[in-house]
């Protein structure tokens, strides 16, 4: 068996009165796509925000990497190796394509904080070709020079999707990639994670379109109030009577 | 949007110390070309270039940097009375010790954002301010202000010359800080102070800054830990409006705590919308503009008024200048207002969107030709 990179033990998250996460237990295999399913309000959002820091979980571990994640900061999360792709995009609006993917690509360089104010920008040759190779490879390097913020909802996903491959990440988050995105949009997404896939980068991925996630994915876990009810290979799902009840509706696939 | 390059940024450079260094000349004709003024063109440049690295490029609204010019301000006082006249030591001094104030309400007021952190540093301004004219009056002289004394030790002068009659003057190494040789020093300062500015915009630690302001989430979560970033954008503004501190006291030895009210800390966030915030040139344009009209609105009176309108007939003078005199002389703050009101309804990124504008209109008429050209050669 290979090794596990990210390991979730006996997570506990609550809201209020609302359990979002109980007893969450998920392991995710170096160099696999593992997709998480589940129907809505299932805890797959919480459990993202968990993984990078932006919640703190009421109990329980996340070890990435064999390092303890629990009280970090968002930023040593990162630098850890963990990248995420949200749901909406989060991106630098005010600033061009190309900077937006240059600012991580200097985030792995110098680390969490460095002062230098009298380098030049201009100088940054090896940044600045590592971000336009990620961009070409994505299609956006004919949009270097636009304003982020006036790109189409679809463009922006790709330009977050470039900001975090830049950093050559262990692991890459990715929170629905393809919702709200055209049939043709979606296909060239499926095909470009396919490729990463080939690179050997671990990602989990959180998707509702099933056509995506039978597509890429090695490994599916589902989901259901926020506790693991089945994980395996897509076969094993697909044919798991457990998943079709609970979260496919009897639905066959 | 592609970063300037060394070269385009050294032209840019040349041409704005060109256009300092021969500001007495150009400035003349506009009744602008005495030193005075000039002085005080430069000493609020210094002011405003810093503020707009922090308010510009992280977008943290600050209501509290007139603290660090008044600390400035008596630092480089105290730097006469106990060290040298030269203004050397006061300088450096004062930008180290409103660096290290800067650091402290930084450290404090940065763990909110917003206008929490507006709110935090305007406290901490009026609280200095109220404490130069209580607790602190040993340090600072209250009301009177602190000023130059026949008594003062001045220990380095004394090592090489007698106290002679009469208060000394603040020199430069002999140079003498008043007239054109005071606002030389200020504008090769200013210079240097724009340069430097100029090279933090342009790094990957003043894009950095610039990517913080529009979007601080994105940041942390690309490994970024945004509050030492933030702390430096807002002590190098701090040391900036520390060396404008100094500066004033160099051309009048004197420092009182009506520098650090709030007024004062509202005036350059003023100038510096009025230029444009975020852009390199534009606070020097916004303390240009305020300043000039500082000078000649608040100088006029109603007789001013009436010389002008003279031409009028007599009802017609008396109508306009009865509208027109609330706004000049006492009350050419109510100008301001107006004008302030003006330019952030209708040019939020202040003067230097309005020359983007003009730009933008006189390129597209002289691509049409261009365009037609092209066309022509086709068919």
């Amino acid at each position: 068996m290979s090794n596990i990179i990210l390991k979730i033990d006996n997570v506990q998250k609550s809201f209020g009165g609302l359990k979002a996460l109980s007893d969450l237990h998920l392991e995710v295999e170096e160099g696999k796509v593992h997709a998480i399913i589940g129907p809505n309000g299932a805890g797959k959002s919480t459990m993202l925000n968990v993984c990078i820091g932006r919640l703190a979980p009421d109990s329980g571990t996340v070890t990435f990497n064999g390092q303890d994640m629990i009280g970090k900061e968002p930023h040593e999360i990162n630098q850890a190796g963990i990248s995420r792709v949200f749901q909406t995009p989060e991106i630098f609006s005010d600033l061009s394509v190309l900077q937006n993917v240059m600012i991580p690509a200097l985030a792995k360089r110098e680390g969490a904080f460095k002062f230098n104010m009298f380098r030049s920008l201009s100088n940054e040759t090896e940044v600045n070709d590592d971000a336009l190779h990620v961009l070409e490879d994505i299609g956006l390097i004919d949009q270097i020079d636009v304003h982020a913020g006036s790109m189409s909802r679809g463009d922006k996903r790709r330009l977050e999707l470039a900001m975090c491959l830049v950093q050559h990440p262990k692991l890459l988050l990715l929170d629905e990639p393809t919702a709200g995105m055209a049939r043709h949009d979606t296909n060239r997404t499926i095909d470009l994670l396919k490729r990463i896939k080939e690179r050997g980068m671990t990602k989990v991925i959180i998707e509702h379109d099933m056509h995506v996630v039978f597509s890429v994915a090695d490994h599916i876990s589902v989901l259901a109030q926020g506790t693991i009810i089945a994980s395996g290979t897509p076969d094993e799902i697909r044919g798991n009577p457990k998943v079709q009840e609970a979260y496919l509706g009897g639905a066959h696939l | 949007m592609k970063a300037p390059t060394l070269k385009k940024d050294l032209f840019v450079m040349l041409i704005f110390s060109a256009v300092i260094l021969t500001m007495p000349f150009w400035l003349e004709p506009l009744g602008a070309g005495y030193p005075d003024l000039l002085q005080k063109f430069a000493i609020f440049g210094i002011f405003a270039v810093g503020y707009n690295i922090l308010f510009g490029l992280t977008g943290y609204l600050s209501f509290g940097h007139a603290a660090f010019l008044g600390v400035g301000s008596y630092t480089a006082v105290w730097s006469f009375k106990l060290f040298t006249m030269n203004v050397l030591p006061a300088i450096v001094l004062s930008v180290l010790v409103a660096g290290l104030f800067a650091a402290i309400i930084g450290f404090i007021s940065l763990r909110r954002s917003g206008i929490y952190f507006s709110i935090l540093t305007l406290a901490f301004a009026q609280m200095s301010y109220n404490l130069a004219y209580s607790v602190l009056t040993p340090i600072t002289n209250g009301e009177t202000g602190l000023q130059l004394a026949k008594s003062d030790h001045r220990i380095i002068d004394r090592l090489f010359s007698e106290a002679g009659e009469g208060l000394p003057s603040t020199t430069f190494f002999g140079l003498e800080m008043s007239g054109y040789s005071g606002f030389y020093f200020c504008a090769v300062l200013l210079i240097i102070a724009f340069f430097i500015s100029q090279r933090i915009f342009h790094s990957p630690f003043g894009i950095k800054l610039q990517a913080i302001k529009s979007n601080q989430t994105r940041m942390k979560y690309t490994g970024y830990n945004t509050r030492p970033y933030l702390l430096s954008a807002f002590v190098i503004s701090g040391m900036y409006a520390g060396l404008a501190g100094a500066l004033m006291a160099t051309t009048d030895p004197l420092a009182g705590a009506e520098r650090m009210q709030w007024t004062a800390s509202g005036e350059v966030v003023l100038m510096t919308i009025l230029g444009g915030v975020g852009t390199l040139i534009g606070p020097m344009l916004g303390v240009g503009i305020i300043k000039y009209f500082e000078n000649i609105f608040s100088a006029m009176n109603e007789q001013a008024l009436h010389q002008i309108f003279a031409f009028m007939p007599d009802w017609l003078a008396d109508i306009v200048v009865a509208i027109t005199s609330p706004f000049v002389g006492e009350g050419w703050h109510l100008t301001l207002g107006a004008l302030f009101m003006i330019i952030v309804i209708f040019l939020p990124g202040g003067i230097m969107e309005g020359i983007e504008r003009i730009k933008k209109l006189f390129s597209r008429k002289t691509e049409k030709p261009v365009q037609q050209a092209e066309d022509n050669a086709t068919s």
